[in-house]
C-alpha cells in the first residue's frame, strides 16, 4: 500500500494521477449538488434573458448628436469594409478619370447652424472640432462609397482622411485669409495621394490612400460637412445625455485647377446621404460660384459612425451581452459557496483528509469552476448575441457590424469573464470562509463597480474610468467591440460601451486579481488549522 | 509494508492561552480496539486533527505507519477517518458524498456501493444528507471511513447521537474491525460507551496521558482481590474472615467486603463455622469506576504536584499505592517501544 518511489519519473507520474484524482473528485462534489448546477445553468440564462426583454425601436438621435434620418441604426450606411460609416455631406463634383489631380486653396471655414434649428447659442460657436471641407476623390455618389480627401478642419488643422477609418495630420492651426491652406489630391489608379501646402509652392505629401476597386470613372471635387453640436450635460440611470443641435460648415475655396478631367465636364452639387425626411432639411446645403471662388455649406458628416451616442445600446453588438453582470452574479454566488460551504460544515476537513496537500485542493477547485463557468458562458455568450441582433432587428435597428474577429473574443471573452471572477469568487471564499461576508464581497469588487460606472453610469466619469482600471471590473474590458475613433467626436465612456484599457489588458487586470486572490487563499489555506 | 499503527509523539499545542495538547504520548497497535477515553477538552479531537495533518502541532510528531499523513499517498487507504459526522454537505446525497471521496482516491462506484452495505445505509443512500439523523450520519461517516478499505481507522466519539441498537451495531462492528487485523482508535468521553469493546485503553486528561493499559489490567487493579459476601451474620463473618487475615469492610446496603482472601477460601471458612451467607462472590469494578478511580488520582497527583512537576508525557507514572499504579505507570515506556 506505501509504493516505494524511487526514481523522479515515478514521482512526477504519481503527482499527476494524484491531481487528476483530485480533479475528478471536485467535479463529482460540483456536479452533485443541484443548486450549484442550477445556479450556474441560471447565470447562463439570465445573460440571454436581459434580450428577452422588448428593446426599443428605431429613432432618436444618431451618434454625433445628430437628429438622423430615420434615428440609430434604423437603417445603416456601410462603408467598403463592412463598417457602419456616417457619409452625409454637401458634394460638389464633376468626373474624373483613372489618372487626374485636384488642387484648391481654402480661405475660410466657418459654421452656422441651419434655420430654424438653432440651440440658442450664438452663431459664432456652431464651427464644431470636426467640421470640415476640402477636395475630396469618391467612388461614387452612393452613401457609404471609398473615398479619399484633403480637408481643412474646425480644430484639428489639416487632416487626410480616407475610407471613413483613416486620418493623418497636415499642417495644424486654423485656417484664414492670412493663413489659407492649399490642399492637393493625386489618383492614379487605386493610389490617391494627398498634400498640403501654406503657399501653393512648397508642398509636402501627407498620406497615400489605397481604395481597392477603384471605378475608372469616379467623382472628384469640393465639400463640406459639419456634424452637429454635441455636448454631454449629465449622466443618470439611463447613460448620458447630451443636447445637440445640427450645425453646417461654409468654405471657401479658390484657384482650383483640376487636371485631366473628361473634356465638357462641369460642377454639380449633390447632397450626399440626404434622405428624404419632411421637417429634417439637413444635409442641405448648397454652393456658390462667383468669380474665381467656389463657397460651399454642407452639414453631417464622413466618418465611422459608432452605437450608443444617446447612452443607450441600440445597435450594438456588445449591448447583447449586456445580461452579463447579472449571470456573474449567480455564477459568483455559486463560486463563493463551492468552498465556503466546505468551511461552514467542517467538510473542509473531510477534503483535506482526503487530500492533504492543501494548495492542490484549491487549484483543483479552480480548474473544476473555472471551466464549468466558460463551459456555460460560451453557449450563454453566443445565444445572448443571437437574440440580442434578433431583438434589435425586430424593432427595425440594424446591428453596427463588427469583424468575426471581434465577434469571436466578444463571445469567449464573457465566457472568459465568468471563469476568470469564478476563480477569483473562489480566492476570496477561501480567504474570508464565511459564505455571506465573501459573497458580499466578492460582488462589491467586480460587479458593483462595472455597474456604476457601465450601464448605471452614476459616477464621474474619471472615478469610472479609474475603476475600470484598477477593479477585477477591469474585465469587463473584454466586451468592448467597437474601437475609439480620433477623427469622430463622441462620448467614449463606459456608459456608451467603452473602457480605459484595451481589451486583453482589461481581462489581464482580472486574471491578475484572481491569481492573487487565489495565492492569498492558497497561503491561509496551508497557514491556518483546518 | 510498515506495520499499521498510530504514533504519537510528545504533541504539544496551544490555541492561545490555553494548553490543548501537553505533552501528548501513545502508540496505538492493530488487532485491538483502543479507546481513547478522556473529559471533554482533553485533547482528545485535537490530537485525533494533528494526526490527520488538519492541525499543526507546536511540538512533536505524529505518524501513520510510520509516516506523516501529509506524505500519505491515496491517504484513505492507510487511515479511514471520522472526526464529525455533521460535516457533510447537506444538499448532496450520501452516496454522491461517498462518490467524491471516493474518486478522490481513485476508487469507483462499485465500492461506494460496499460501504453504504457495510454501514447499512442502502435504504437512504439516494436521499440528501441534510435529512439524516445523527446516528445515519455516523453511519455515513462509517462508510467513508472504510472506503478506502485502510488499516488504520481513526473514530471522535462515534456513539453521539446513537440509539441504543446503533450502539450496540456500532461495537460489535468496530470489533469485528479490529478482529480483521485493523487499528482501530476510538475516543470517547463516556467509558461506558467502551465497556466490553475497548481492548486497550489510552486514558487522557489535560492534554496528555494518563493511563495507558489494557483494559483487562485496568479493570482487574480496579476490582483488586475483593471478593463480595451477603449475610444476616455480618458480626460473626466478620470476625471469622478476620481472623484468617482479610480486611473486612461493611458496604452501606450491609454487604460485606473481604480483601485478602479468595472466594472459594471465604466460602469454605463461613461453612466451617456455619456462618450463614447468601452470597459470595468476586467484585467487579465497572471501567466506570476504574475511570473514575484513576481520573480521581490523577487528579490529587495534579494538585499534590503542582509546585514540583516532573518532566516528560508518561503522566502518573511512579505513583504508587493506588489500585492504577500498575498499569498507569505504562504509558510512557508503552509509547517508546
Amino acid at each position: 500500500m506505501t509504493a516505494m518511489l524511487t526514481r523522479p519519473g515515478d514521482a512526477v507520474r504519481a503527482d499527476r494521477d494524484s491531481f487528476r484524482r483530485l480533479l475528478h473528485a471536485e467535479w463529482t462534489k460540483f456536479r452533485t449538488v443541484r443548486g450549484w448546477v442550477i445556479g450556474t445553468i441560471a447565470g447562463g440564462l439570465l445573460i440571454i434573458a436581459v434580450n428577452l426583454i422588448p428593446g426599443g425601436q428605431c429613432g432618436g438621435m444618431q451618434a454625433n448628436g445628430q437628429p438622423s434620418l430615420g434615428g440609430p441604426g434604423c437603417a445603416l450606411t456601410l462603408g467598403p469594409a463592412g463598417q457602419a460609416v456616417t457619409d452625409s455631406f454637401y458634394f460638389v463634383h464633376q468626373p474624373m478619370g483613372p489618372a487626374g489631380s485636384i488642387t484648391v486653396r481654402v480661405t475660410s471655414l466657418t459654421g452656422s447652424y441651419p434655420p430654424g434649428n438653432s440651440p440658442g447659442q450664438p452663431a459664432a460657436s456652431a464651427l464644431q472640432p470636426w467640421s470640415k471641407a476640402g477636395i475630396i476623390i469618391k467612388a461614387s455618389t452612393r452613401p457609404g462609397s471609398a473615398y479619399a480627401a484633403m480637408m481643412v478642419t474646425g480644430s484639428h488643422g489639416v487632416r487626410m482622411q480616407w475610407d471613413y477609418t483613416q486620418d493623418t495630420p497636415g499642417l495644424g492651426g486654423a485656417v484664414s485669409q492670412t493663413t489659407p491652406r492649399w490642399l492637393r489630391l493625386t489618383r492614379a489608379g487605386d493610389t490617391v495621394t494627398g498634400y498640403d501646402s501654406a503657399d501653393g509652392a512648397r508642398w509636402a505629401r501627407i498620406g497615400v490612400a489605397t481604395l481597392p476597386r477603384l471605378p475608372a470613372t469616379v467623382q472628384a471635387g469640393l465639400f463640406a460637412a459639419s456634424p452637429g453640436s454635441s455636448s454631454v450635460t449629465s449622466q443618470s440611470a439611463t447613460g448620458s445625455s447630451g443636447s445637440g443641435a445640427s450645425a453646417q460648415a461654409t468654405a471657401a475655396f479658390d484657384r482650383v485647377d483640376l487636371r485631366r478631367m473628361p473634356p465638357g465636364s462641369r460642377w454639380r452639387g449633390t447632397s450626399i446621404g440626404a434622405v428624404p425626411n419632411p421637417g429634417n432639411q439637413s444635409p442641405g446645403g448648397g454652393y456658390r460660384q462667383s468669380g474665381g471662388t467656389l463657397t460651399v455649406t454642407g452639414s453631417g458628416d464622413i466618418a465611422p459612425s459608432l452605437p450608443g451616442g444617446d447612452g443607450g445600446t441600440a445597435g450594438s453588438v456588445a449591448g447583447t451581452e449586456v445580461g452579463t453582470f447579472a449571470g456573474l452574479i449567480a455564477v459568483l454566488v455559486v463560486a463563493t459557496m463551492f468552498i465556503t460551504a466546505e468551511f461552514r460544515r467542517g467538510l473542509i476537513r473531510v477534503t483535506l483528509t482526503a487530500s492533504p496537500r492543501r494548495s492542490r485542493v484549491l487549484a483543483a477547485k479552480a480548474i473544476v469552476l473555472g471551466a464549468v463557468t466558460f463551459l456555460v458562458g460560451l453557449p450563454a455568450a453566443y445565444i445572448a448575441l443571437l437574440t440580442g441582433e434578433r431583438k434589435e432587428q425586430a424593432g427595425g435597428i440594424s446591428m453596427y457590424p463588427v469583424p468575426v474577429l471581434t465577434e469571436l473574443r466578444l463571445i469567449v471573452g464573457t465566457a472568459a469573464l465568468l471563469a476568470v471572477a469564478a476563480v477569483l469568487a473562489l480566492g476570496i471564499g477561501a480567504a474570508i470562509r464565511r459564505g455571506a461576508a465573501a459573497v458580499t464581497a466578492v460582488i462589491a469588487v467586480i460587479v458593483l463597480p462595472y455597474f456604476f460606472a457601465g450601464p448605471l453610469a452614476v459616477l464621474p466619469a474619471g472615478a469610472a474610468e479609474w475603476l475600470l482600471r484598477l477593479t477585477p471590473a477591469a474585465g469587463f474590458s473584454i466586451q468592448q467591440a467597437y474601437p475609439r475613433y480620433f477623427q469622430l467626436g463622441f462620448s467614449y465612456t463606459p456608459g456608451n460601451g467603452y473602457f480605459p484599457l484595451a481589451p486583453w489588458a482589461g481581462f489581464a487586470v482580472l486574471c491578475l486579481w484572481a491569481a492573487l486572490a487565489l495565492g492569498l487563499a492558497g497561503y491561509l489555506l496551508r497557514r491556518r488549522d483546518a | 509494508m510498515l506495520d499499521a499503527t498510530i504514533e504519537v509523539n510528545g504533541l504539544r499545542k496551544r490555541f492561545g492561552p490555553t494548553v490543548a495538547l501537553d505533552g501528548m504520548t501513545f502508540t496505538v497497535h492493530p488487532g485491538q480496539v483502543t479507546g481513547f477515553v478522556g473529559p471533554n477538552g482533553a485533547g482528545k479531537s485535537t490530537t485525533m486533527r494533528v494526526i490527520l495533518g488538519l492541525d499543526a502541532a507546536d511540538e512533536g510528531a505524529a505518524l501513520v505507519s510510520g509516516r506523516p499523513y501529509q506524505t500519505l499517498h491515496r491517504p484513505l487507504t492507510h487511515v479511514g477517518s471520522l472526526l464529525d459526522a455533521a460535516a457533510l454537505q447537506p444538499s448532496r446525497s450520501a452516496r454522491n458524498h461517498l462518490l467524491w471521496l471516493a474518486h478522490s482516491q481513485g476508487l469507483g462506484a462499485r465500492r461506494v456501493d460496499a460501504v453504504i452495505e457495510q454501514a447499512g445505509l442502502q435504504s437512504a443512500a439516494r436521499r440528501k444528507a441534510g435529512g439524516y439523523s445523527l446516528g445515519m450520519r455516523q453511519r455515513l461517516g462509517i462508510a467513508a471511513a472504510l472506503l478506502g478499505d485502510p488499516p488504520v481507522l481513526m473514530m471522535d466519539e462515534p456513539f453521539n447521537g446513537m440509539d441504543p441498537e446503533g450502539i450496540i451495531w456500532m461495537r460489535g462492528f468496530l470489533r469485528s474491525l479490529a478482529t480483521q487485523g485493523r487499528t482501530v482508535l476510538v475516543s470517547s468521553h463516556l467509558m461506558s460507551e467502551l465497556q466490553d469493546m475497548a481492548d486497550h485503553l489510552v486514558i487522557v486528561g489535560r492534554g496528555k496521558v494518563i493511563a495507558d493499559t489494557s483494559t483487562r489490567e485496568l479493570l482487574a487493579a480496579a476490582s483488586g482481590d475483593r471478593v463480595m459476601v451477603r449475610t444476616s451474620s455480618a458480626p460473626e463473618a466478620t470476625a471469622v474472615l478476620a481472623r484468617a487475615g482479610a480486611i473486612v469492610a461493611a458496604d452501606s446496603d450491609g454487604a460485606l467486603t473481604v480483601s485478602g482472601l479468595a472466594a472459594e477460601k471465604v466460602v469454605s471458612l463461613l461453612g466451617a463455622k456455619a456462618v450463614p451467607f447468601s452470597e459470595v462472590s468476586a467484585h467487579h469494578a465497572t471501567l466506570e469506576q476504574a475511570y473514575l478511580e484513576l481520573t480521581r488520582d490523577a487528579a490529587q497527583y495534579r494538585a499534590a504536584d503542582a509546585a514540583a512537576s516532573p518532566p516528560g508525557p508518561s503522566g502518573p507514572a511512579g505513583h504508587g499505592g493506588t489500585p492504577a499504579s500498575g498499569p498507569s505507570a505504562a504509558s510512557g515506556q508503552e509509547a517508546a517501544r
